[in-house]
């Protein structure tokens, strides 16, 4: 038994490799924590917002291994080995430049309280990741599981088409 | 419009921009503190029961758990509207009611002490709506109101604060009506604004007696002054709120959540943080009020309201906050949408055992509309009436008046809205569509189309008290202190619009203080729409009185009176002669210079906003689709059109609009237990969902502050939902009157099904 025990895990965040031990102390990683967890309270990743939970509202999301994944569905200790991309970790490693997609965010006010913002910005970088140029049926597809009770809906279309655009 | 402006009215991006987009920003559950503990609560699974013994030794005894608390472990500590909610009492009056507290190191540790602590109940009879709460005999849920009708009126509102509408004469009014109709009408399925953020507070105890708390929370300076009053006035209480996501209401009610990390950190010297889980957010937060109006209204030929008599009952919970309050302005904004001369309007805030109500988007008068409408639907059908032409020559306009909060009488000196009434229905195409009652607009085999119209507007655009300090800094700067967090809307961005504006320097050379009660002066708090014209009259003054201050310093080193100056982009100058002046560096180093300013409650204008909307119902499914919304509003003067488009979009999320289509908290009403606390099982709207949404926004100045506007984005929700249903029966060509219209009231409404499952009632 104990030697199907996983010790640590590897985790590359935001171009960083975190090595995590398994367990209960402190900065360690228990077998039930959650992604969104250990991103928020061991790494202190805390733009990786926590709304429902629970899977429904997507919040939580963040980009693994190039796809759009809850991280609130997701067990740490599954996520060995993967590459993960927050939303601070968007920006230009080297420039600091933001990614064209948070400023069209900024230019087209795609927020209200913001809570929701980050991971409708991740939902909607992996699609243009996975398709440059969506239609808006794709990117409202694609936005459909992000819960945002503003309604900044309307602002965010436009704000991810624009970006859409300059791929074409 | 906004083109005299140089800040005011055009779209600068938000100074919280970069920091949301990047996670930056910082929200309550993101806050950093050593050696901090995690609070959970001990919920009743009664809705009505007596504690008769509490075991909390197992609890206690769990390693990593550093306090447990029940109510015989604290202070008879209370909240609510009348003070008479005990933080941890001997009796549970809903099932969630919070029956012990506990901090540990690790949020599984305090989970897994809940379950340890054993609790003994005695399950008393409950009631579950307002039917069964007023029936005589009927359990009360306090003993010191066996009838379970709280009190009316509020003393935040003053002793003759506003508790019905009796005005003129009802027989004389009726007699006078070409048409009369009577009813009960309802609103009663306690939907949630439910921002994504859930509830929460972090305390940190100062011995004696002194205590901070860190909040979800739209108003933390009132937060103050309510906790003051729950822990008997004897503590100290320093309130901040960092960003907030999402209130639309509801946070202003954090009392008990914040009361909780108090009296945690307080048994542990720690800091405490409870954070509600989405569940907890749902079925143990507050809702929107339940809302029933039995009521009899007449109405002339012409559209002229004669009579409005009736009582207005209202499911506040298991207590009230806020409820009297949303009544006294609910019952003055149906004034100002029915300016009728005859009216003896009544209404009881009932207690019944499910979670409370509180404050929301729409405070008492979306609710309240939500069940008069319909009534009114009935006499205008009757009487062969347009709904557009009725709303528009009942809305408030300057002549006219109404009682508000205070029970005083105001007359109206703001803007004629039917400009922006006749806006709307032009962009809607109303002339042209509409087909007369119970008409769809266009039948293709099983779907139906049918319009609506709703109509609301509020006196709270000048409602309370605010103060701000604005400090000038030599190097062209300044400084706004003004305890205003975030929320959504924008306003903190647009304070420093307006101090720009007034000071000619730009928005960026302007910082703001953290909504912090021990460094700003009162503010009550961005709720309602106040946030334009009151709270921003505070800035604006402070703006003011700091460039006099300035101008004062300078004019002696000029050779001049203050008078005689003018300032723009860091330089002081003579009016006469521009060329002339000297720079804010001659404040030197050492000086700053601080303005104050005070804005006194102005309940003289009000907002208004117009909502009409396309709905397409399958006669087949039931299924209604909002295909269309149109708002239309007159705003005064555009701050940030950005913003301001932010806010009208909101009229569906919320529980606005949405409220009449699927949205409703689902309460078993033979337990007393929230069905649908969750996200999957709580319908929201979804981006694959999206009406078209367009708005008619005018500028008509109004005579309120130096720019001329007042705020519009908390009333978005509340003329919709109406609107809906008015639109839904014009469809399917026969009344339907329960809030949603689900399917299943669809279906049964066409005559294609036998009793309704599902819904609120």
């Amino acid at each position: 038994m104990a030697k199907n025990k996983i010790e640590s895990i590897t985790l590359v965040v935001n171009g960083q490799a975190y090595e995590l031990n398994v367990g209960s102390r402190p900065g360690e990683v228990e077998p039930f924590h959650t992604l969104s967890q250990t991103l928020r309270n061991t790494l202190g990743l805390t733009g990786t917002k926590l709304s429902c939970d629970q899977g429904a509202c997507g919040a939580c999301t963040v980009i693994m291994n190039g796809k759009a994944v809850l991280s609130c569905k997701l067990l740490t200790v599954e996520c060995d080995g993967k590459t993960i991309t927050t939303i601070e970790g968007l920006r230009d490693r080297n420039t600091g430049a933001l990614d064209p997609l948070q400023q069209a965010f900024i230019d087209h006010t795609a927020f209200q309280c913001g809570f929701c913002t980050p991971g409708m910005i991740m939902t909607a970088k992996a699609l243009l990741n996975e398709s440059p140029s969506p239609s808006e049926e794709e990117v409202k597809e694609a936005l459909s599981g992000n819960f945002c009770r503003c309604i900044s809906h309307y602002q965010v279309i436009r704000a991810v088409m624009s970006v859409a655009w300059r791929g074409r | 419009m906004g083109g005299d402006y140089k800040y005011i009215g055009k779209p600068l991006p938000r100074r919280d921009a970069a920091d949301i987009v990047t996670g930056a920003v910082q929200y309550t559950d993101d806050l950093k503190f050593q050696n901090l503990l995690y609070g959970r609560v001990l919920r009743s699974p009664y809705a009505h029961a007596l504690i008769k013994k509490i075991d909390k030794t197992k609890a206690s005894a769990l390693r990593g758990v550093k306090a447990v608390l029940t109510w015989e472990d604290i202070p008879d500590f209370r909240g609510g509207t009348p003070r008479n909610v005990r933080v941890l009492d001997k009796k549970v009056r809903y099932v969630g009611d919070a029956v012990a507290l506990v901090a540990a190191t690790t949020e599984e540790i305090a989970e897994e002490a809940l379950d340890l602590i054993e609790v003994e109940y005695e399950v008393l009879p409950a009631v579950f709506d307002i039917d069964a709460a007023l029936k005589p005999g009927a359990p009360a849920v306090y003993e010191e109101y066996p009838n379970n009708i709280l009190p009316g009126g509020t003393i935040i509102y003053g002793e003759n604060c506003l508790k019905g509408v009796v005005r003129g004469d009802v027989e004389k009014g009726f007699a006078e009506a070409d048409v009369i109709t009577e009813g009960t009408f309802g609103y009663e399925n306690i939907p949630n604004a439910l921002p994504p953020e859930s509830v929460g507070a972090i305390a940190l105890w100062e011995e004696p007696n002194k205590v901070t708390v860190w909040g979800t929370t739209q108003a933390p300076y009132l937060d103050k002054v309510t906790l003051f009053h729950v822990f008997n006035r004897q503590l100290e209480i320093r309130t901040i709120g960092p960003q907030c996501g999402g209130g639309f209401g509801t946070k202003i009610t954090c009392w008990q959540v914040q009361s909780y990390a108090v009296l945690l950190s307080r048994a542990t010297r720690c800091p405490v943080k409870v954070m509600y889980t989405k569940e907890e957010h749902m079925a143990n937060f507050t809702l929107r009020v339940g809302s029933r109006i039995s009521a009899k209204v007449g109405i002339k030929k012409d559209g002229t309201l004669t009579a409005i008599q009736g009582t207005w009952y209202v499911d506040t919970g298991y207590f009230s906050f806020t409820t009297q309050a949303q009544v006294a302005i609910g019952s003055g904004e149906l004034m100002i949408m029915a300016q009728c001369p005859n009216w003896d309007l009544k209404n009881h805030v009932v207690v019944t055992n499910r979670n409370a109500s509180a404050a929301t988007r729409g405070f008492g008068g979306q609710e309240l509309k939500c069940s008069f409408i319909p009534l009114l639907c009935l006499a205008m059908e009757k009487a062969g009436l347009d709904p557009f032409e009725v709303l528009k020559k009942n809305y408030v306009k300057p002549g006219g008046g109404y009682y508000w909060r205070d029970g005083e009488w105001y007359n109206y000196r703001g803007v004629n809205f039917a400009k922006a009434m006749d806006a709307g229905a032009e962009r809607f195409g109303w002339k042209e569509r509409w087909k007369g009652w119970l008409t769809p607009t266009l039948v293709d085999g099983e779907r139906r189309r049918g319009i609506g119209v709703g109509v609301h507007g509020n006196a709270d655009v000048g409602e309370d008290a605010a103060e701000a300090y604005v400090q000038l800094g030599y190097n062209n700067t300044a400084t706004i202190f003004l305890c205003v967090t975030e929320h959504g809307t924008g306003q903190k961005s647009n304070y420093a619009k307006m101090a720009a504006e007034v000071l000619q320097i730009p928005p960026d050379r302007i910082s703001m203080t953290p909504a912090d009660s021990l460094v700003t002066p009162f503010e009550f708090g961005p709720v309602g729409s106040r946030g334009t014209y009151a709270i921003g009259s505070a800035v604006i003054r402070a703006a003011e009185d700091a460039r006099w201050k300035l101008l004062e310093f300078a004019a002696p080193k000029l050779g001049v009176t203050p008078d005689e100056l003018d300032t723009a982009d860091g330089v002081i100058f003579l009016k006469s002669n521009p060329q002339k002046g000297i720079k804010w560096r001659a404040m030197g180093n050492d000086r700053t210079i601080l303005g104050y300013g005070r804005f006194e409650p102005d309940f003289t204008m009000c907002n208004c906003m117009m909502s009409f909307v396309e709905v397409e119902v399958d006669t087949e499914t039931g299924k209604v689709t909002l295909l269309r919304v149109v708002n239309a509003t007159d705003v005064g003067q555009i701050i940030d059109p950005h913003g301001l488009e932010g806010q009208l979009n909101g009229c569906l999320g919320s529980a606005g609009i949405d409220s009449a289509i699927f949205e409703e908290t689902v309460l078993d009403r033979r337990t007393g237990h929230i069905m649908n606390p969750n996200l999957i099982d709580y319908k929201w709207r979804t981006f694959a969902e999206l009406p078209v949404l367009d708005h008619v926004v005018l500028e008509t100045p109004f005579p309120s502050h130096r720019f001329h506007a007042v705020g519009v984005g908390e009333v978005a929700t509340s003329p919709g939902p109406s609107a809906v249903l008015m639109a839904v029966s014009n469809a399917v060509g026969t009344w339907l009157y329960e809030y949603p219209v689900t399917p299943q009231r669809i279906l049964r409404a066409l005559g294609k099904t036998g009793v309704a499952t599902g819904g609120a009632r």
